[in-house]
């Protein structure tokens, strides 16, 4: 069974943190998956930076822009990544957009993926349907599960159609927007959160987008299985740098 | 038949589709299941045209460019979309799109611009319709293109900067796109080329189709023929040109003729001659020829157009180019520049500098004695006269 797979089982709530690979510094993307499995997370989504993230708030962008200017390659994070599972056995996933991907050659980096010991890929401009069509088969043959995004906009017949696509977790965007971490949530994500909930899906749901601190954390795991934490962790970094994990990621832990 | 339009899920042979994440589905999905019939009933129809005719001015001229044919040796006539209101093709396409919004019962548009062109079309007709107007421009065409950003202004449009990335046009692009994320329920996203995710590449080709349905009547009445020998027009993002080829696309007996921007050459590094330089990929939800690194990151292009610097090409164009039923040529900076003189003083129309890059076509090709070339004239140089002035030290 898939890392992924394994830790879902769990009863627990799942804190997943994504981070851009490159960034602060080009050469922190092992110090911080490290330290972050040290710190008690679950799962770890590694950001591979993209010139152009449309999905992406300003925090992430401006990380995307600084790695890549540090020097950040396709290449360059899967050598950096090449001996990760000697030091870390929580799940980790890759995200990103497709262009990277397909100009690495799909095949290839699923490849490396595998080899590396990669569990997931969440590729937010991969549409289901070229997915399912060209791509699955490739994914699957690779150990590798692919992660669907669902919107509080998104149809209930579309949300039962990424359901039984999945074969992981569903990615549950919190609200109509990019990537930035909110102070709160309000009744809407409320009555987002239990309408899914109450969808009874066969995939678990992992809520992301605009969750930055404990409250939120919790707010979006009340209904939910797990949450992910991307642009308030890499504020953090930003101000504190990868000395600041641990008290960053226990602070998301508190019970309020 | 073989056929170059886009099929039902808006591919263009291995070209278009819909490249998005989740969170633009529910936007591309309700156009998508509405603009072809919203297009073909009979009052939208009605509208269009009659806007078409009274704001815009249309039929433009199809005119026989007697001194350049001369100088040329073959049949030149021009296509005057320059003579639109606004001063270029680009007012067809969002006259269009804004009657689609009203359709769709959309209250805020929102629009990308690079040298400004798209921006006042689009701020435009949201004056004509009343309705909220924010312009997305990248921070350094703001600054170049002041003329521009203030028409934006007076006709009661917000100009918001884009400030990430690159901060030209591929960037103000993406800062709509993240806007239209934001916003999904009450805005629409006026998009300036045939580019994007499906439908946009087909809806905004149909809106602007009309260039080519007017030529091939104009044509009959000036040649006693429907099709020219070539259609020409230059490539940006590929509007004005696929609106120039459409009705010709799927008649082979018309040849097409792309001229992109070379800048300072293909192979000076700074250039935007996409089918030359790109690779296949992702850019703005669409799969296409775009420049860009070996690992996939987009690059900045270079021209000294600033509506011909996109670092893509819509799928169409991608397509007519790898399939061969393109001819696509560079015209450097220096080339177009010449050319737009050129014509200036043969024909007394100063081009808009993207234009004057299809004009230099007669120094790459040659063309019969008996040859009808239509030269899609996209737009005027008004806003182009300091960068002419600059250039040829007037
Ligand atoms: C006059 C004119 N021609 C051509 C273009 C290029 O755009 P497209 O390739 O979409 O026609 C522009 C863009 O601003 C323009 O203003």
């Amino acid at each position: 069974m898939n890392r992924i797979q394994q830790k879902l089982k769990e009863d627990k709530k799942i804190l997943s943190i994504y981070f851009t690979a490159g960034y602060p510094d080009l050469e922190d993307t092992v110090p911080i998956i490290t330290a972050l499995e040290q710190a008690g997370v679950d799962m770890i989504e590694i950001g591979l930076p993209f010139s152009d993230p449309l999905a992406d708030g300003p925090t992430i962008q401006a990380s995307s822009t600084a790695a890549l200017r540090n020097g950040m390659r396709t290449d360059i994070l899967f050598k950096q990544l090449k001996d990760v599972r000697k030091e870390v056995s929580i799940p980790l996933v890759i995200m990103g957009y497709f262009n990277p991907v397909l100009q690495y050659g799909v095949e290839a980096f699923c490849k490396k993926c595998e080899e590396i010991g990669i569990d997931g890929i969440i590729l937010p401009d991969l549409p289901l349907d070229v997915y399912q069509e060209e791509y699955e088969a490739i994914f699957k043959a690779h150990g590798l599960l692919n992660i669907f995004l669902i919107t509080p906009q998104t149809s209930d017949a579309r949300i039962r159609q990424i359901d039984r696509g999945s074969n992981g977790f569903i990615y549950m965007v919190s609200s109509a927007s990019t990537t930035g971490a909110k102070t709160g949530f309000g009744e809407e994500q409320n009555d987002y959160f239990k309408r899914i909930a109450d969808m009874d899906l066969q995939n678990p749901q992992i809520v992301g987008f605009g969750i930055s601190n404990a409250a939120t954390f919790q707010q979006a795991t009340s209904n939910a299985k797990g949450a992910i934490i991307g642009s308030a962790f890499i504020k953090m970094l930003s101000e504190k740098g990868t000395k600041g994990i641990n008290s960053f990621v226990e602070s998301i832990k508190t019970k309020i | 038949m073989k056929t170059y339009q886009a099929d039902e899920k808006g591919y263009y042979g291995e070209f278009g589709g819909a490249f998005i994440p989740e969170m633009l589905y529910p936007n591309t999905e309700e156009l998508r299941q509405n603009y072809l019939q919203i297009m073909a009933d009979p009052s939208f129809q009605e509208e269009f045209h009659q806007l078409l005719k009274d704001y815009v001015g249309r039929p433009t001229p199809l005119y026989f460019a007697n001194r350049l044919s001369e100088k040329y040796k073959t049949k030149i006539y021009l296509k005057r979309e320059d003579l639109c209101h606004t001063g270029a093709h680009k007012v067809n396409n969002t006259i269009g799109q804004i009657l689609m919004a009203k359709k769709l019962g959309k209250n805020r548009i929102i629009a990308e611009t690079g040298a400004g062109q798209h921006g006042v079309a689009t701020a435009t007709v949201c004056a004509l319709m009343g309705i909220e107007c924010i312009v997305y421009m990248g921070e350094i065409d703001i600054a170049r293109q002041a003329p521009n950003v203030a028409r934006m202004k007076m006709l009661g449009a917000e100009v918001r900067p884009a400030l990430s990335g690159s901060r030209t046009l591929k960037d103000a692009t993406n800062e709509a796109i993240r806007d239209w994320i934001n916003n999904p329920v009450n805005t629409h996203y006026i998009i300036g080329s045939v580019v994007g995710p499906h439908p946009y590449p087909d809806m905004v080709a149909r809106f602007q189709s009309v260039i080519s349905e007017e030529i091939k009547w104009q044509l009959r009445e000036k040649e006693g023929r429907e099709n020219p020998d070539y259609v020409v027009a230059c490539v940006g993002g590929g509007s004005n040109a696929a609106g120039t080829y459409y009705h010709f696309l799927d008649n082979e007996d018309v040849g097409i003729i792309a001229v992109e921007a070379a800048g300072k050459g293909i192979h000076s590094g700074e250039s935007a001659a996409t089918s030359a330089l790109g690779q296949v990929g992702i850019i703005h939800g669409s799969k296409t020829l775009l420049m860009q690194t070996q690992d996939g990151q987009i690059t900045e292009p270079y021209s000294i157009s600033a509506g011909l610097d996109y670092p893509g090409v819509g799928p169409m164009h991608a397509n007519l180019y790898r399939s061969g039923r393109g001819e696509f040529i560079s015209v450097t900076d220096d080339e177009a520049m010449t050319a737009g003189l050129l014509v200036s003083q043969l024909e007394g129309i100063i081009p808009a500098i993207e234009t004057s890059h299809a004009f230099a076509i007669f120094d790459h090709r040659k063309f019969g004695p008996d040859d009808v070339v239509v030269i899609n004239l996209s737009g005027r140089g008004d806003k182009d006269l300091q960068t002419y002035i600059d250039y040829f030290k007037l």
